[in-house]
C-alpha cells in the first residue's frame, strides 16, 4: 500500500448516537462488609473498617472490615478444623455436589454479581456480564466434575489434599480470580483462607453468601479482607500449607522469600508484558480486533494483556493507521452503560502509575496516539492510547503498565520477531497473527510464554491451563495441570 | 486467488470476523438512538418482490407501501427503492412517478446467472430501457468457483456498460461462494470492475445475508474508500426479518465505515418482510406499547 493517498478519512461523529443504556438491575450494597470466618460474617477484632471506592465516581460506596492478626488466627484455625473434621474426610463425590451447587447459584445470581463487580472495580458491565461471570460459574462446574476423578488426572498416583491454602488475589478480575483459586482447592479436598484485593473485596463477600446458601460446611472457605499487610501476615502464617498468589511480580518476589525455608507449597501468577506479533500476511481486520482486545480489555488491567505490539515493518504504517481509526470508535465512560467498551481505572494509585509511565513514554521520545473520547469529570479515567516510535529500551516497552497503553514496535523477519518478543523478563502470554499455519506452529514453539494465542487473544477456558515462564511466575491454573498445585501425590 | 487486483485484499479469519459481528449484536440502542435507527432502516429498504407469481397488482401494492409505509403521524420516511423483475419495471416506474423512489430491477439472468452473456446484457438493457434506475446483477458463481476471475470481472464491466446511467448493484450470492476469503476477494473484484453497490445475496439461496458476511463487504468498501476516495455502497439481502437485526447492521456500519455510509445512497437492505417488524417497533416507540400485527397493512 505504498504511495496511497492519505486524504480520505472516516467520520465517526455520531450520525447514529447511542443513547445512554445503563444496566438497571437493582443492587444495594451493604453499609459495611464483615469478615467471613467459620461460615459466619463476623466483625473484625481490630474494630477497623476501610473505605471501598467506586472508581467510576471516586466516591466511597461501602466499608470493608480490616482483618488483624487475631482474625487471621481465627480464620486459619477454622480452615484447619474444617480440613480435619469435615472437608478433608468427606467423600470426593460429596465435595463435587457442593461445587455444582455453588456453580448453579452463581449462574442464578450472575446479573446481580456482574453489577456489583462493575460498581466495585470499574470494568464495563458488558465484560463482567459476558466474560467474568460466565467464566466464574464455568470454573466451579469444571472443578466440580474433577472432585471424584482426581485419580484419572494423575494416573498411577494417589492424589491427596495438601491442607489449608492461603490465597491472595488481585483486583483486576476479583470474582474470577477467587473462582480460579477456590474451585480447584476445594475440588482437591483443601480448605481455604482467601484474601481479596483491598480495592475489590465486595464480590468475594457476596460469594461467601453463596457458600452459605449452598450449605458449604463452616470453615471450608474463610475470607479475610484488608490491605497488603493483611496479605503478608496471611502468607507468613505458620498454620497454612500452601500459598497461591496472583498479583504483581514485586509482591510475588516478597512472598517467595517469605515462604522460603518453610514447608509451604507455592504457586505464583505474576505480571506480564506480552507481545502480539502481527505478520504482513495476517488477517488485518481481525488482527486489529485482537490487538484492541488484547490491550484495552478491562482497561488493560490484565496480566496477560498484549501490551507490546510487534508488527512487521512492511505493514507498519498501514496497521498503525487502522489502529488509530479503530481507537476512535472505542466508547469510554460509565462502566454500567451496556455500550461502554473501556471503563474506569481501578484506583487512584493505579491511575497514578499509568500516568507516570505514559509520561515516561513521551519523555523518552515515543509518539502518543490517544483516543479522542471525552472523559467523565469524576472518578479515575485514562484515555486508551498507543505509542509509536517505541524501542525495546523504552520503559514503556519493558515495564508492565497494567493500563490501556500499547507500545508499538516493528520487526523485519520471523527470527527478529521471536527475539524481540522474548526480550523481556516476563513470559505469561503472546499472540501470533498470520494466515500461515506452519508459521504459527514454528513461532509458538520458540516463544517463551505460558499461553500463546494464534489469530485470537484473551481466550480462556477452565480446561486450559494458564500460567507463566520467567518472572511471570510458576505453577498453572486451570485444566489437569492446575490441579497439581493442590494435591500431594502419593 | 490469482487475479491482479489494483488494491489487494487481506485474508479474513473466519473465527475472528464472526466474533466481531457477534460483538455488534451486544450494542444496546435505546430511546432516540432506536427511533432514529428504525426510521433510517426504512429509508434504506429496497422493498422487494421477486416471485414467479408477481403481478401488476402485487407491484402496485408494494409501490404504495414504499411511498408511505406508515400513517403520517409516525413520521416514517419512504423506502429506499422498490425492487422487481424486469417484466414489472415499467409498471413500478408508473406507480412511483413523482415520489423520487427509484425502481431497481434484478437482471442478468437472476437468480442463477447461468445464461449466455449476450442474453444477460440484453436483459440489463431491457430493464434500463423500461426505466430501472438501479440494476441488481448476479455474478457467474460457476465461473468464480472455476477460478475464472477474468471472466467474472469482465462480465461485471460489460453489465456496467450496459447499465448506462443506472446504478449497478453486484450480487455475489455469498451462500454459494461460502468462504470469507472468497467474499472479500470478489467484493474488491466487483468494485474494480465498476460496481456502484455490492450485495450479498439473491434471497433465493440459504444462507443469505449474515452480519459477518456483510461486515466483510463493509470492510472492503471502507478500505477502498481510504485508498481511492471513492465510496461504494453495500446491500445485505435476504434473511433480515426483524427490526432488531436491522439495527445490528446499522451499528456494524456505524462502527466500521462510519457516518458517511449511514445513508440510503450507500447502504440498503434487500427485504420483503422486514418492514412489518420495523413498523411495529416504530409504533411501539411512539405509543409506548405493542400493537397487534393486525393493525399494520401488509403490502
Amino acid at each position: 500500500m505504498k504511495g496511497k493517498k492519505t486524504n480520505p478519512d472516516l467520520s465517526f461523529a455520531a450520525a447514529l448516537e447511542y443513547a445512554p443504556s445503563p444496566e438497571t438491575f437493582p443492587v444495594t450494597l451493604k453499609k459495611r462488609y464483615e469478615l467471613f470466618i467459620n461460615g459466619k460474617f463476623v466483625a473484625p477484632k481490630t474494630g477497623k473498617y476501610f473505605a471501598s471506592i467506586n472508581p467510576a465516581t471516586g466516591k466511597r460506596h461501602t466499608l470493608i472490615a480490616e482483618a488483624g492478626k487475631a482474625d487471621l488466627d481465627a480464620a486459619v484455625r477454622s480452615a484447619r478444623r474444617a480440613f480435619e473434621k469435615t472437608w478433608g474426610p468427606m467423600a470426593p463425590a460429596e465435595r463435587g455436589k457442593y461445587l455444582f451447587r455453588i456453580a448453579r447459584l452463581l449462574q442464578e445470581k450472575a446479573r446481580e454479581l456482574a453489577v456489583v463487580e462493575t460498581m466495585d472495580g470499574g470494568k464495563p458491565i458488558r465484560e463482567s456480564r459476558d466474560f467474568d461471570l460466565p467464566l466464574v460459574a464455568a470454573h466451579f462446574f469444571h472443578h466440580a466434575g474433577w472432585a471424584d476423578k482426581l485419580e484419572y488426572a494423575f494416573p498411577g498416583r494417589k492424589p491427596a489434599p495438601i491442607g489449608v491454602a492461603a490465597q491472595v488475589i488481585p483486583w483486576n478480575f476479583p470474582l474470577l480470580m477467587a473462582a480460579w483459586k477456590i474451585a480447584p482447592a476445594l475440588a482437591c479436598g483443601n480448605t481455604v483462607v482467601l484474601k481479596p484485593a483491598e480495592t475489590t473485596s465486595v464480590t468475594a463477600l457476596h460469594l461467601a453468601e453463596i457458600f452459605q446458601e449452598a450449605g458449604l460446611p463452616p470453615g471450608v472457605v474463610n475470607i479475610v479482607t484488608g490491605a497488603a499487610e493483611t496479605g503478608a501476615a496471611l502468607v507468613a502464617h505458620p498454620g497454612i500449607n500452601k500459598v497461591a498468589f496472583t498479583g504483581s511480580t514485586e509482591v510475588g518476589k516478597r512472598i517467595a522469600s517469605s515462604v522460603a525455608g518453610t514447608n509451604k507449597q507455592l504457586t505464583l501468577e505474576l505480571g506480564g508484558k506480552a507481545a502480539n506479533l502481527v505478520f504482513a500476511d495476517a488477517p488485518l481486520d481481525e488482527a486489529i480486533e485482537g490487538v484492541i482486545n488484547g490491550i484495552y480489555f478491562n482497561q488493560g488491567h490484565v496480566c496477560c494483556a498484549g501490551s507490546r505490539l510487534l508488527v512487521q515493518e512492511s505493514i507498519h504504517e498501514e496497521f498503525v493507521a487502522r489502529l488509530g481509526r479503530r481507537l476512535r470508535t472505542l466508547r469510554v465512560g460509565d462502566p454500567l452503560d451496556k455500550n461502554t467498551d473501556v471503563g474506569a481505572i481501578n484506583s487512584k494509585e493505579q491511575l497514578g502509575r499509568i500516568t507516570a509511565l505514559i509520561g515516561s513514554g513521551i519523555e523518552e521520545g515515543a509518539e502518543l496516539h490517544e483516543s479522542p473520547s471525552a472523559l467523565p469529570a469524576e472518578g479515575y479515567w485514562c484515555r486508551p492510547c498507543f505509542f509509536t516510535g517505541v524501542t525495546p529500551a523504552h520503559r514503556i516497552a519493558r515495564e508492565e503498565i497494567f493500563g490501556p497503553v500499547l507500545s508499538v514496535m516493528t520487526f523485519r523477519t520471523p527470527s527478529e520477531a521471536v527475539q524481540k518478543a522474548n526480550d523481556t523478563c516476563y513470559g505469561l502470554s503472546a499472540g501470533i497473527w498470520t494466515d500461515k499455519g506452519s508459521r504459527i506452529l514454528k513461532i509458538a514453539s520458540q516463544l517463551k510464554a505460558g499461553v500463546i494465542w494464534a489469530n485470537t487473544y484473551n481466550q480462556f477456558d477452565p480446561a486450559s491451563p494458564f500460567g507463566g515462564y520467567k518472572e511471570s511466575g510458576f505453577g498453572r491454573e486451570g485444566g489437569r495441570q492446575g490441579l497439581a498445585a493442590y494435591v500431594k501425590l502419593g | 486467488m490469482n487475479f491482479p487486483l489494483q488494491h489487494p485484499v487481506p485474508p479474513v479469519d473466519q473465527v475472528g470476523v464472526e466474533a466481531r459481528a457477534a460483538f455488534f449484536t451486544k450494542r444496546s440502542l435505546k430511546n432516540d438512538a432506536k427511533r432514529a435507527g428504525l426510521r433510517l432502516a426504512v429509508s434504506m429498504m429496497d422493498l422487494t418482490t421477486l416471485e414467479g407469481a408477481d403481478t401488476k397488482g402485487k407491484v402496485s401494492q408494494l409501490c404504495r407501501k414504499a411511498r408511505q409505509p406508515m400513517p403520517a403521524r409516525y413520521q416514517c420516511p419512504p423506502c429506499g427503492a422498490v425492487c422487481v423483475y424486469p417484466n414489472l419495471v415499467a409498471h413500478a416506474v408508473k406507480e412511483l412517478e413523482g415520489s423520487g423512489i427509484p425502481v431497481a430491477s434484478v437482471a442478468t439472468g437472476f437468480p442463477s446467472g447461468q445464461y449466455p452473456l449476450e442474453l444477460r446484457l440484453a436483459d440489463t438493457r431491457h430493464a434500463v430501457g423500461e426505466g430501472a434506475a438501479e440494476i441488481d446483477m448476479v455474478i457467474s458463481r460457476g465461473a468464480f468457483l472455476e477460478g475464472d476471475f477474468v471472466r467474472v470481472h469482465d462480465e461485471i464491466a460489460a453489465v456496467k456498460e450496459a447499465s448506462g446511467e443506472a446504478h449497478l448493484k453486484v450480487i455475489f450470492e455469498t451462500g454459494e461462494l461460502q468462504t470469507y476469503d472468497h467474499v472479500r476477494f470478489v467484493s474488491q473484484l466487483a468494485i474494480e470492475a465498476g460496481a456502484d453497490f455490492i450485495k450479498t445475496s439473491t434471497g433465493k439461496v440459504a444462507p443469505a445475508a449474515t452480519l459477518a458476511v456483510t461486515l466483510v463487504l463493509v470492510e472492503t468498501v471502507r478500505d477502498y474508500f481510504l485508498a481511492t476516495g471513492r465510496r461504494i455502497g453495500v446491500k445485505p439481502a435476504g434473511g433480515i426479518r426483524t427490526a432488531k437485526e436491522a439495527l445490528q447492521y446499522l451499528v456494524m456500519v456505524n462502527e466500521t465505515a462510519g457516518d458517511d455510509w449511514l445513508t440510503p445512497d450507500l447502504f440498503r437492505f434487500g427485504a420483503s418482510s422486514l418492514l412489518l417488524d420495523v413498523e411495529m417497533q416504530i409504533a411501539r416507540m411512539e405509543e409506548g406499547r405493542y400493537q397487534s400485527a393486525e393493525y399494520f397493512a401488509k403490502g
